[in-house]
């Protein structure tokens, strides 16, 4: 599903240049449930970030579902970016004046999905993730754990091939975090394949696969026994 | 781009962001509404001037006698110089080029009767011809023609008002009234579109005047009408011959401005429709200076707006929106905004131009409008600026990598 290649990644800041990525190389099959660990300043989210297109990279190669990402126009990453890759971020960055609903049908507004159709769909994810009684209110009147749920549905909507989440428990407490586990657990359940960003052990724990990155290169890389979250529901 | 979900997703953006909406339809509704009273408010002015000329005749030169300042030719200084019936004659003679009309004019008040009703109305002398000069227009009867004038005939034409004053709801026409002691035969009433003072006057024939006032032939001043062909320039070399003529005849030191004036209207019409182009001018001016700063306006709100939304654009882009999707929804909304506020401002304007009619004549701006072309070329310029000023910056954000953008805070 994901293949990158000797990967690098710098940042220009003025006269200098910060190397945060220096050579990675990584692969994951499709379904596959991938925590990215690491020390903070590591480079994980400039990781996820260039998987998810929301940035570039300097060297190397990226395939995604077997199309090679490389020189993209932005009118053709927004269409990747819509068809291919759902997102949830730490800051659950939903659009503050528009209601759960709305939020969760976004992504199917681009898509081109009907109107009434998407009206449907975001209440049906709405319901996956347990909101449905939520669906008018706006981001504001809701808890962060309700946010974050509103954000995974909204990654799902669009039904990509490939969720990618930033620290998605990160702003959570450890209830609330177990909650949102157990629902990426179900997605990745039903097939999809997710890549989480995070450095808490226990949340490392409930993926499949953990890869470590030190250094702007992944030190350790192994399969894990997955713990469900839903015991801790 | 233009399909119905488009635009439901502007008009919830815009209904749910309603202080921003309401910062930038506001400023342009005002910027047209200033435009449009300005510019219409400059036209009332010209109405004005226009006006005071309108209920007369501007062919027209009205020749007044004076005092001499300087001796001449053997006269003395400090000498009256007074017209006659033989000037007339001499005028229309010499110059048949230019003329078409000549008309003395002698102007005496004093009481006039009828029955038990009487007032103090002012009669005026006058030729046939005078008619032009003032525009009078007949309501009944007839006015004084040729007839009249040489047979010295005791009739009078009377204004609107006189009728209205002596005969109450009686026709005044074909009854005879007392003007000054002498009897006169009412054959005509006119009307004046100068108003109240105008229709209190009452015209006779110049030649009866001079009967009663012992067969005298001196007229107080000459009306002088000339051919509208001859144009502007026609006019001023018409009325530098004529004062050279009446000069020489009248003795007068061709240095000397006082012994006779001559009122060219033509003239006075010219520089007054200068002045007022130049009001008008200033006037489009400031009122192009207020779409500029609407411009400006709605340029800074649509910078605010989108820096506003970076974040928003960021979120938007991660989900999937193309660069053209951002800029059209930006766009599309503030072209929207612009619009409607647009002609908002534009029909409250031209609503309240018309709705002023007379009310601010006081301030010399009378029945002020603007033509329905200028107030929809103001509003359309505003529309493709605040288009412009929109697209800019959405333009720049739609360049924005999503990982900035969405970093913004
Ligand atoms: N836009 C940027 N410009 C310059 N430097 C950056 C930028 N983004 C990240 N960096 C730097 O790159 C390095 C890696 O950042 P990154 O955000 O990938 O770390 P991270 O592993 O996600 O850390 P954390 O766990 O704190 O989120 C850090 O040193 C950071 O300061
Ligand atoms: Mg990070």
């Amino acid at each position: 599903m994901i293949e990158i290649k000797d990967l690098h990644k710098s940042y220009k800041m003025g006269n200098n240049s910060l190397h945060v990525l220096k050579g990675i190389n990584f692969k994951v099959e499709e379904g596959e449930l991938v925590a990215i660990m690491g020390s903070s300043g590591s480079g994980k989210s400039t990781l996820l970030n260039i998987l998810g297109m929301l940035d570039e990279l300097d060297e190397g190669s990226y395939t995604l579902d077997g199309v090679p990402i490389k020189n993209l126009s932005e009118t053709k990453a927004a269409q990747y970016r819509n068809k291919f890759l759902g997102f949830i971020f730490q800051s659950f960055n939903l659009i503050n004046y528009k209601s759960a609903a709305e939020n969760v049908a976004l992504p199917l507004y681009y898509q081109k999905v009907p109107r009434k159709e998407r009206q449907e769909k975001a209440m049906q994810y709405l319901e996956k993730v347990g909101l449905k009684p939520w669906a008018e209110h706006l981001p504001n009147e809701l808890s962060g754990g309700q946010k974050q749920r509103v954000a995974i549905a909204r990654a799902m909507a669009a039904e990509p091939k490939v969720l990618l989440a930033d620290e998605p428990t990160g702003a959570l407490d450890s209830k609330t975090s177990y909650e949102v586990m157990d629902l990426i657990q179900k997605i990745n359940d039903e097939g999809n394949t997710i890549l989480v960003v995070t450095h808490e052990e226990d949340i490392a724990h409930m993926c499949k696969r953990i890869v470590h990155l030190k250094d702007g290169v992944i030190v350790e890389d192994k399969k894990v026994e997955q713990v469900r979250a839903e015991q801790y529901v | 781009m233009f399909n119905r979900d488009n635009w439901k997703e502007i008009f919830d953006t815009i209904q749910k962001n309603k202080l921003r909406t309401f910062l930038s339809g506001f400023t342009v509704a005002l910027g047209i509404l200033i435009f449009v009273v300005l510019y219409g408010f400059g036209n009332g002015l010209i109405n004005t001037f226009n006006e005071f000329f309108e209920d007369d005749a501007t062919n027209t030169f009205f020749v007044f006698p004076g005092r001499t300042s300087m001796p001449y030719k053997g006269y003395k200084s400090n000498r009256q110089i007074e017209f006659d019936n033989s000037d007339l004659a001499d005028i229309e003679e010499s110059f048949p080029l230019f003329l078409e009309y000549v008309s003395p004019r002698v102007d005496r008040s004093g009481m006039v009767k009828y029955k038990n009703e009487s007032n103090n109305y002012t009669t005026r002398g006058v030729s046939e011809s005078y008619q032009f000069a003032e525009k009078t227009i007949i309501m009944k009867g007839r006015y004084l023609n040729q007839e009249d004038i040489k047979d010295k005939a005791k009739y009078a034409v009377i204004g609107r008002l006189v009728e209205k004053d002596l005969f109450k709801n009686e026709s005044a026409l074909g009854k005879y009234i007392d003007i000054t002691g002498s009897v006169f035969k009412v054959i005509g009433v006119f009307q004046d579109d100068a108003g109240d003072d105008e229709e209190r006057r009452i015209y006779i024939p110049y030649t009866t005047r001079q009967l009663i006032e012992k067969n005298t032939d001196k007229i107080n001043q000459i009306v002088i009408g000339f051919k509208p062909e001859i144009g502007y320039a026609g006019a001023m070399a018409f009325e530098g011959q004529l004062g050279k003529f009446i000069r020489e005849k009248k003795y007068i030191d061709p240095n000397d401005q006082r012994g006779f004036f001559i009122r060219n209207v033509a003239d006075q019409l010219k520089q007054n429709q200068q002045f007022a182009g130049v009001l008008q001018i200033i006037v489009a001016f400031v009122a192009f200076g207020t779409i500029i700063a609407g411009i400006i306006g709605i340029s800074n709100i649509m910078v605010f707006v989108v820096k506003e939304r970076t974040k928003e654009i960021g979120i938007r882009k991660a989900l999937g929106a193309t660069p053209k999707a951002v800029i059209s929804t930006i766009l599309l909304e503030s072209v929207f905004i612009t619009t409607v506020s647009g002609a908002v401002g534009m029909i409250i304007g031209v609503g309240m131009l018309s709705s002023l009619g007379d009310t601010l004549k006081d301030y010399f701006i009378t029945n002020p409008f603007i033509n329905m072309g200028t107030a929809i070329f103001a509003t359309i310029v505003l529309i493709l600026f605040g288009g412009l000023a929109g697209y800019i910056p959405a333009r720049r954000a739609a360049r924005i990598k999503p990982i900035v953008a969405l970093r913004d805070e």
